[in-house]
Order: C-alpha cells, then sequence, then structure tokens
C-alpha cells in the first residue's frame, strides 16, 4: 500500500501541524486528523499484530468498528491500552505504539503462530487444559493454570500500566424531552423537528464532529447545520458516545473530555460518565460497512471501501494507488470514481453480473467477478480473482489495495439493548430493527435506509412518532422504505477457495477463520451463543461490528438453513469500550464510599483515639497511651472501667424517637418481651425477631412519656430497623396511631461505666440528686441538664456489666458533654474507652452482639430464652419454633476458655470433638478477646447441645485458616459477675 | 435504570428506593398459626408480567409504596402509597 496527503483534498487544518510518536520515532500530522489517518498519512501500514496469530495488520475503518488499529496511547501511568487510532484524534505529542508484538509490529517474533495455526484453532483452550482424559479434572486445572500465563502473555492485545489511575472522571446527569443519537441527516432533521416543535432536545455524536457519515463528502461542510441546530437551543454533545440504552428511556453516555487535548486542564476531568433520563429516544445511529471473507483477507492494505472515501474526503489521504474494490452492491461506485480521480488507478470487482450503472469510465468495473486469496504478507503485491459462480484462478491483478464491500449492517445495537430483536430483510441483506412499545425510534440507515433524503425524511417521521407517542400530538406519518439502492444486493459473505488452505477471516480482532466456525459446526456447537463462546467470535472489543453477519452466514449454509432461523447474538452494552475509571467516577479513594462520623470525632481524635470503620461509621477503637499497642490499650481501658470509671462514644447506635397513642401497643408487637407494663421513666432491653422467627436485633426502649418512647438499635442494623418500623406502620397495621423519626444524627451519646460512674455523673448534672439510685434505679431514665443548662437524657443502662449510663445530648452540646465528663473521670483515674475495650467488657459478660445475631440465630440459641414473652403474641412468635429451629442439637451460645489458659484462639475458629475434627465441626467461636479480669483469654460462640451437654468435655478449636489448633473448654457465657450484682450496686 | 413515579417527591432512579416485596400478601393476625404463617412467608408466585410490589422510598420521602410493574420490560403501570390515609392523601391533592 503506498499511501501519499494529497493538496486538494480533505478537511484537515494545515496550519496547525501536530508532531506525534509512532513506535518511539518522531511524525507529523495535522489538526484534524485521527491517528489513524495521520499514520496513513506518513504510510504507515502495519500497525499491529494479530490476537492469536500474529499476522501482521493494518487499517481496516474510520470509525468505531476498528479491528485491526488498536495501539498504545502515552506512557507510565497515562498508559491506555486498546485504543482504537481511528477514533482517537490526533494532538501535539501525541505517543501512539504498536502492540501485541515483541520487538515490533515489523517484525514480531511471535509471528510463528501464524504457522502453528492447528494449535490454536477455535476451542483450543477447552480442548488442550479442560478433562484431558486421563487426567480428572483437578490436574486439568492445574496444567491449565500452569501455562496460563503464557498463553495469556502470547496471545492478548496491550496490557495497562498497573498504576494508579492519574485522572479524574465524573459522573453527570441530565433530563431532556428528546435525546437523538447520532447527527447524520437522519438525526440531524429529527432534531431539528423536535426542537421546532419546543421539545428540548439533545443530540449526541460519538465523532468530534457533527454529520455522520457525510463528513466522508467532499463538499460537506457542518457549519450551517451546526448553526442551525444551536439557534434553535439544541444541547449538541460531541465527542459523546451513548453506550447502552436503559429501562424507563434511561441513556448511558460517555464524553470524552480531554483525549484529544495535549495537556489538558488538570481541574478539568478526563472523561465524563452521563446518565440523561429522556422521554423519547431516537436512534440514528447509521450503518456499518462490511468485509468479505477469502483467503488472506487480513493483509495490511485491506480496508472498507466507506473507510477509504473518509481518509480521502475528510483528510485528504489516499490510501492507495492500484486499488481493487470487491463488492456486491451500488454503495460503492460513488467511492471508485472519487478515488481514480484523485489519481488511483481504480478496479471494481461485482460479484452481481446483471445491473446497471452510471459511471464516468474512469475505472474498470468486472461484472461477475470476486476476489478469492491475497498474495502478500507485509503488504498487498497482487490480488487473485475469479468468476463468482466457480471460484477457479482466472487471472491475478497487481495492486497495492484491496477495498471490500460485502454490504451493510445497520447498527441495531442501542435497540438490541432492549431485548428488541432484529428482523432479517432479505432484500438488503441486513438486520433491521424490530419495532418496540418502549418510547424508541430508529431513523436512517439504520433502520436500513440507504439514500440521504430517505434519511431526513425517516427523521422528521421519527420525531412525529415521538411526539404522538408523548401525546403531543396525533400526527399521520410513514418512514420510507428500506433500502435505495438502483440495483439489489447479491449476499456475498465468503468466496470460498478450496485449493488453498491459507486463512479467511471472519472476526479479525479475535482471528476468528471461517474453518474456525466449520470447526465448530462439526463439534455441534451450532447455535449462535455455542458458536459465539466456542470460536470468540465476535467477543472482542469491537463486539463483531463487521464480522458477525459473516460468520451467521457460513453457519447457515452449514445447516442449510436461512440466516434469520440461525438466529442473531444479542447486543449488550456497552457499544464501545467504557473505562473502568468513567463507571468509578470520583467514587475513589476515600470517596468510595460515605464516611459517617460522630459529632466528638474530632475531639475523639484530639485525645488520642485510633480510629475503627463500622459500617460506614468512624468509631473510635482505642486510645493508646505513648508506645501502648492495641493490645496493651484495651486490656488498660478494660480494666480501668471494671476498676474506676471510662466514658465511650456509643453515638452511632441507631436512634428512632416513636411518639403516638399507640406507641405502647407498637412496642409490644414488634419487640419478643413484653413492653405493655413499662412505666413512664424506665427503659427495657428488647429483642426484635423477623417474620420467620430469627433475631433482627436487639436494643433499649426508654419510655419517656405516656405516648413517646426513645428506641435505640444496634450500628448496624439502624437502617434496616428503622425501614422494617415504617414497613409495618405504613404496610400492615395502618390502623395504628404511631409516629417513627429517625433522630440518629440529632443526639450524642456516651456511656459511663465503671464503679465511678454514678460520683462522676453527679458532678456533671445541674441536680445532683436525680442519678442517687433511688432516683436513678437500674434501667431508669430521666430528662435533666448537665451543667451549663444542657438539656440531656440519662438511662441507667449497662453493656459492661459494671454501674453504667447513657448519656444522650443534643448533637450541638457533643463536645461540651464531652469536655465536662471527662474532665470529671479524670478525677477518678478514669479512661476514655474505645471498641475494642467495649467488646472485651461485654464478651466478659456474654452479651450478644452482630458478630453473634448473624441472620441464622433464634432467640433460645442465643441463651435469651427469657425474652420471649409467653403471654403475648409478636412479630415472629408463630414462627420461632418452626420445623428445624426447634431441632435440640442446635448452635447454643456458650463461654470458651483455653485448656491450657496461657493459649489463645482467633474469632473464627471451628469447635470439633477430639477425634472427629472435620467440616463445620460441632460449633465456632465468634468472638475472643483477652479477660483482664480473669488474666486469660476467652471467647463467645456457640456449639451443638450447648452448654449442658459439654460442660465437662475437652473439645479442640481448629483454626485451618491461620493453621492452628488447641484444646478447648466449654462455659457459661456469663463469664464474670453472672448475677449481675454489679449492676444493680 | 427503571424510574418510579413517587406520589409525594416526583419520578426518581431506582436507586433511591429499596424494594420491599409482594405487595398482595394478607399477612396473618400476630396469633395464628405456624402453617398461615409459613403461606405468608415463605410462599410466593413467580409472575411473568404485571405484579403489585412494594418499594420504599428510603432516600426520599420514606413512603412505602405499591408499585405496579412488569417483571419482563419494567414498564410500571401505577404507583400509589401503601397507606390508605396516604392514598387518600394523594388523590385530594391530584
Ligand atoms: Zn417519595
Amino acid at each position: 500500500m503506498k499511501t501519499s496527503r494529497l493538496d486538494k483534498y480533505g478537511k484537515i487544518n494545515r496550519d496547525k501541524i501536530l508532531s506525534f510518536s509512532w513506535d518511539k520515532k518522531k511524525y507529523k500530522g495535522f489538526e484534524g486528523d485521527t491517528l489513524a489517518s495521520a499514520l496513513l498519512a506518513n504510510n504507515i501500514g502495519i500497525v499491529g499484530r494479530s490476537f492469536k496469530y500474529h499476522r501482521p495488520r493494518g487499517i481496516f475503518s474510520s470509525g468505531v468498528e476498528e479491528s485491526g488499529a488498536l495501539v498504545t496511547i502515552g506512557s507510565k501511568d497515562k498508559r491506555d491500552p486498546n485504543v482504537r487510532a481511528t477514533t482517537q484524534e490526533l494532538y501535539d505529542g501525541l505517543e501512539a505504539r504498536g502492540q501485541n508484538a515483541f520487538p515490533n509490529v515489523n517484525f514480531d517474533l511471535a509471528g510463528i503462530n501464524n504457522y502453528l495455526g492447528g494449535f490454536f484453532a477455535a476451542g483450543f483452550y477447552y480442548k488442550t487444559f479442560m478433562g484431558i482424559p486421563p487426567l480428572e479434572w483437578g490436574r486439568g486445572t492445574a496444567i491449565w493454570m500452569f501455562f496460563e500465563k503464557f498463553i495469556r502473555k502470547a496471545a492478548g492485545m496491550g496490557s495497562a500500566s498497573g498504576l494508579p489511575d492519574p485522572d479524574t472522571y465524573e459522573h453527570a446527569h441530565d433530563f431532556c424531552d428528546l435525546i437523538v443519537v447520532g447527527s447524520g441527516p437522519a438525526g440531524v432533521a429529527a432534531a431539528i423537528e423536535a426542537a421546532e416543535k419546543k421539545l428540548d432536545v439533545i443530540l449526541v455524536e460519538q465523532d468530534s464532529l457533527i454529520g455522520g457519515n457525510q463528513l466522508a463528502e467532499n463538499d460537506f461542510d457542518n457549519s450551517q447545520i451546526k448553526n442551525q441546530l444551536e439557534n434553535l437551543g439544541i444541547k449538541i454533545m460531541t465527542r459523546t458516545t451513548a453506550f447502552g440504552l436503559y429501562d424507563n428511556c434511561v441513556v448511558g453516555l460517555l464524553e470524552r473530555v480531554t483525549d484529544h487535548i495535549s495537556a489538558p486542564n488538570v481541574n478539568i476531568p478526563r472523561q465524563r460518565f452521563w446518565t440523561i433520563r429522556a422521554k423519547h429516544i431516537i436512534v440514528g445511529a447509521g450503518a456499518i460497512e462490511r468485509h468479505i471473507a477469502f483467503n488472506n483477507n487480513d493483509i495490511p492494505g485491506v480496508m472498507t471501501v466507506n473507510a477509504s472515501k473518509h481518509y480521502l474526503n475528510r483528510y485528504g489521504v489516499l490510501t492507495g494507488k492500484r486499488i481493487v474494490i470487491a463488492t456486491n452492491n451500488d454503495s460503492v461506485y460513488e467511492t471508485a470514481h472519487q478515488l481514480s480521480e484523485a489519481g488511483a488507478n481504480v478496479t471494481v470487482l461485482d460479484s452481481r453480473t446483471n445491473f446497471e450503472i452510471e459511471t464516468n469510465k474512469s475505472f474498470e468495473i468486472r461484472k461477475g467477478y470476486v476476489p478469492y486469496n491475497i498474495n502478500g504478507s507485509k503488504k498487498i503485491d497482487s490480488l487473485d480473482i475469479s468468476k463468482s459462480e466457480t471460484i477457479n484462478k482466472s487471472e491475478t491483478i497487481n495492486c497495492d489495495q484491496v477495498l471490500l464491500s460485502g454490504g451493510w449492517s445497520p447498527a441495531v445495537h442501542l435497540l438490541s439493548h432492549r431485548g428488541v430483536k432484529p428482523k432479517w430483510d432479505y432484500n438488503n441483506a441486513c438486520f433491521l430493527p424490530s419495532d418496540t412499545k418502549e418510547n424508541i425510534t430508529m431513523v436512517g440507515s439504520s433502520r436500513g435506509l440507504w439514500n440521504k433524503n430517505d434519511c431526513i425524511a425517516s427523521g422528521i417521521a421519527g420525531t412525529t412518532d415521538a411526539l404522538n407517542r408523548l401525546g403531543i400530538s396525533k400526527t399521520n406519518y410513514f418512514f420510507p422504505k428500506p433500502g435505495g439502492w438502483k440495483n439489489p444486493i447479491q449476499p456475498l459473505y465468503e468466496v470460498k477457495y478450496k485449493k488453498s488452505r491459507s486463512k479467511s477471516f471472519v472476526d479479525y480482532q479475535h482471528d476468528v477463520t471461517t474453518d474456525d466456525v466449520r470447526l465448530a459446526h462439526r463439534e455441534g456447537f451450532i447455535s449462535v451463543e455455542h458458536l459465539k463462546r466456542y470460536t470468540t467470535l465476535g467477543m472482542a472489543n469491537d463486539q463483531g461490528k463487521m464480522g458477525n453477519i459473516i460468520g451467521l452466514s457460513l453457519m447457515a449454509e452449514l445447516l442449510n438453513k436461512e440466516i434469520p432461523e440461525v438466529g442473531t447474538t444479542v447486543f449488550r452494552p456497552p457499544y464501545t469500550p467504557v473505562s473502568i475509571g468513567a463507571l468509578s467516577g470520583r467514587n475513589v479513594g476515600k470517596h468510595f464510599r460515605p464516611l459517617r462520623v460522630t459529632p466528638m470525632h474530632q475531639w475523639n481524635i484530639d485525645h488520642g483515639a485510633k480510629m475503627i470503620e463500622v459500617g460506614l461509621y468512624q468509631r473510635p477503637w482505642y486510645y493508646p497511651k505513648e508506645n501502648e499497642t492495641l493490645i496493651d490499650s484495651y486490656i488498660r481501658e478494660a480494666s480501668t472501667v471494671r476498676k474506676t470509671v471510662g466514658i465511650c462514644d456509643v453515638t452511632s447506635l441507631g436512634k428512632i424517637a416513636i411518639q403516638g397513642p399507640d406507641s405502647t401497643e407498637f412496642l409490644n408487637r414488634i419487640y419478643s418481651n413484653g413492653f405493655s407494663k413499662l412505666q413512664v421513666g424506665k427503659a427495657r432491653y428488647g429483642i426484635m425477631l423477623r417474620d420467620d422467627g430469627i433475631v433482627m436485633d436487639d436494643g433499649t426502649s426508654w419510655r419517656l412519656a405516656e405516648n413517646e418512647y426513645f428506641m435505640t438499635t444496634s450500628t448496624g442494623e439502624a437502617a434496616k430497623v428503622m425501614s422494617w418500623l415504617e414497613e409495618l406502620l405504613q404496610t400492615r397495621w395502618t390502623d395504628l396511631n404511631v409516629n417513627v423519626t429517625s433522630v440518629s444524627e440529632q443526639w450524642a451519646g456516651i456511656s459511663v461505666a465503671g464503679p465511678k460512674s454514678r460520683e462522676v455523673l453527679n458532678n456533671c448534672v445541674d441536680d445532683s440528686l436525680v442519678v442517687t439510685n433511688n432516683n436513678l434505679p437500674f434501667m431508669g431514665v430521666t430528662s435533666t441538664f448537665l451543667k451549663g443548662n444542657i438539656p440531656c437524657r440519662i438511662a441507667r443502662i449497662s453493656f459492661s456489666g459494671e454501674l453504667a449510663f447513657e448519656v444522650y445530648v443534643k448533637s450541638d452540646f457533643a463536645n461540651t458533654m464531652m469536655d465536662l465528663l471527662w474532665a470529671n473521670a479524670k478525677k477518678y483515674d478514669g479512661c476514655l474507652y474505645g471498641l475494642e475495650a467495649l467488646g472485651a467488657l461485654r464478651v466478659e459478660k456474654g452479651h450478644v452482639t452482630a458478630a453473634e445475631l448473624d441472620g441464622r440465630v433464634t432467640i433460645d440459641d442465643a441463651g435469651l430464652s427469657k425474652m420471649a414473652s409467653t403471654k403475648k403474641s409478636y412479630i415472629g412468635s408463630a414462627m420461632r419454633k418452626r420445623g428445624v429451629l426447634k431441632n435440640n442439637d442446635r448452635e447454643i451460645l456458650v463461654g470458651f476458655f483455653p485448656t491450657n489458659l496461657k493459649e489463645t484462639f482467633n474469632a473464627g475458629t471451628i469447635v470439633c470433638e477430639k477425634n472427629n475434627i472435620k467440616g463445620q465441626g460441632i460449633g465456632r467461636i465468634t468472638s475472643v478477646t483477652y479477660s483482664p479480669e480473669l488474666g486469660h483469654w476467652i471467647g463467645l460462640g456457640f456449639v451443638k447441645g450447648g452448654l449442658d451437654k459439654w460442660k465437662d468435655t475437652n473439645l479442640v478449636g481448629a483454626d485451618p485458616v491461620r493453621n492452628k489448633q488447641m484444646n478447648l473448654k466449654v462455659v457459661s457465657p456469663h463469664m464474670i459477675d453472672p448475677k449481675g450484682e454489679r449492676m444493680y450496686a | 435504570m427503571i424510574r418510579i413515579n413517587c406520589p409525594y417527591c416526583g419520578e426518581r432512579d431506582h436507586s433511591e428506593f429499596n424494594y420491599g416485596g409482594d405487595a398482595t400478601i394478607k399477612y396473618p393476625s400476630l396469633n395464628s398459626s405456624e402453617r398461615e404463617w409459613t403461606e405468608a412467608i415463605f410462599f410466593r408466585k413467580n409472575i411473568k408480567g404485571f405484579q403489585l410490589e412494594t418499594w420504599h422510598h428510603s432516600h426520599g420521602c420514606r413512603m412505602w409504596l405499591v408499585v405496579e410493574r412488569s417483571t419482563v420490560t419494567h414498564e410500571i403501570k401505577s404507583v400509589k402509597p401503601c397507606h390508605p390515609d396516604f392514598q387518600k392523601v394523594v388523590e385530594n391533592n391530584k
């Protein structure tokens, strides 16, 4: 192929010269070039190596269907592999490289794969590595694991940088009445018609310029169209691909904001991921020209006819000197004419014998001829042609380029995303979009219209259709009939020459040949979906835009069926690749998920807290002094709580205000224990079950007034409990007069625990009488004031097993409360304690948390049978003893000690009988801590049959993940102060 | 993406909502038998076509809604508050 830039052609800006590099050598191009057109202008023919066989590959197309010119752009952390050179706009300083080749695409050592074709045929991986007899499954897999890395290296594409992506991406949203995809004549006509009818219109174009395939015309100028669209207030989005259609007229767009700029402003995102909610969608996505399968149809220099027209008229590049065009339809003749006018020697091989076409005789037409083999390896030397009826050598034409047009495939992809199957049209040899009930209308050549006037008419009809469906008008309209060529197309997908074993490619990018399709047929993979997976036809990142129909026609021929009987594969989003960065947008790093902090978050950090994530919340984990480790610190904190006093931030607990005359009845129904007799000024611990009788959550509810309660939930289940209460009140018990309001953010809460807690609190409240044992007994509640006139709620509740209080103030007073309480706690050598110490204290007491209440546990399993009322019905009461839940070998909550008290164990340890260490054992350890009180490690967990069954038996803890094993004994979960004397103190 | 027209907030993305379940279940009274509860909780029809289902506008007005949605096409025919009193309010404000 000998390419050259012509002075009088193209719409590039020749005043602006851009320099770029290809495989480390410097070249020049112009503003308006794509990387592909600049490479062609510099006469670079080989731009890649094929996927499996490492055959040299050139540029096949001028657009998104490109399956040869996949290159790597940029370097280091900006390296972007598998970029289509045909859609990458040139910019100054662009660095591009060939990929899948060593040392380079011109001389690739792995080219030897071309001669090992037999190994790499369809199904190669499956046959070689999966279940090779007599190897059993496991061994075959091991062999695959061993070879995989070598194979992946040899067969493949570009590689990612492996470094964090330095670019930023953005998610954006918009709404409109009508979104039009594609700015060809049909899309533009539709957009103008709609804007004139006062619709709010967005027009999306994947190219940098509007115009669609008109950009390949020599006399096309889009400036007038652009003005008109802008004057009508249409939002034009260029460099933006509608990659997917979703339910309810939602369209996903990818806007490439800076991919065409050499040094983009760092404050602008590289790409924007748009979610557009429209009322109607018009798709004028155009059509894609197909190639033809025949021997060596992939030699650099092969291209679609339309691509060559683009390069000539848009970029001023003549892609060959001696050009042979092979076709079966009328669409090539204008291009043939223009190429010969531009100075090429052109011959057209038309497979049809009977047709009329007007030409100026500047090129030769060979009626009834087809190509069957290309001679050459890195470039085209000549083309073997034959009469189309029987393929026999008749002539060899010297040429440097072969342009192919096997017909056009309307881009029905977006409609296919909605599950609408296209229908085969015999007259035009293509799939056409079917009608849909959804508000989507296909226009232009994507509904099989080949003439510009028909496209324009279809655009206007499309908008009328939209207006009718939106109830704005009731106007009759009709779409022009598909087609529009003077002579009918003659189906031509493959030229089969049996006397040679050269490869004939169906899918260039994945190296799928006609022989692969035949092999799949022989081996029974005849359904389209099997064919696709067995041969990987259409599974490369071009998604078979050019090759799918050819593969389908071959299978139809083999099965002696028609194409529509064989079916079509379903296209799924995205239409063209979408970068992972665009999908994640700003949700990376610390913005990966929302962050919740308590109102005293900074106070905690200022006082030395190390934080830990609990759900979305940041909670104090431990407060190390000087060189303390986590263990040192929590042992000190837990000991201090047991000895004197500690303060802990418990704000992350869910808090719900329950108000209204039926509040008591409501709580009595949702908790398993009785609430009907709870007095005002008292709190109660309660357990909620799910409908199916399993424990959902536990917490406390405080009766503040006759018709008002304050409920706390666990941190993790707060949102779920709130939704559950709303569901019950709005769907099941609509007669109850109860209102629930989440007040989790409104109240800051702390726990003050330890024998000195009352004295500390005493110093902090306005009226010291309110916290005396008489006035605030165990589970008592009071609304009072902290010093400084700060309103607060105090309940005498204990999670640690010590005398303890929960104190809540409005969130704004959080820091004041902390200052006040901490200053007083220090007087008693108190401490601040975090989640780790809180955990140690509750494990010692056998109190369950989310680690135990994991959605599989009943009240009885958790050893809380006393909490299940027998005097009333409540949610889950009918189901809590159903079927398996009443088996007596269920796993019951127990405590664990290591038999040798110097040993330790971890949560997750499987509990087994001594001589039966296997499977799931007879239980599990869920929470583990060092007990400062007992002086050794202890655990909470479950064992089948519970304490009674295993009290005096030595069991084994198996921890295969950490490769540990230890002897255990089962103890009561209430490992300290079982009678609760400290709490009631 | 499914778009749900909340009677209080207007049309919103489904990501603002949480799916509840079958809206046609009549939950038995709390003192009903295990058998009746089993029927209500575990047995579900697998409808192809329009079904009534509950959705919670959890990132909006917190209303529980009955949505009539096609399980095939995601087309939504109607959206109403679950609570009859809320339904009345919505009706009266139309
Ligand atoms: Zn709402």
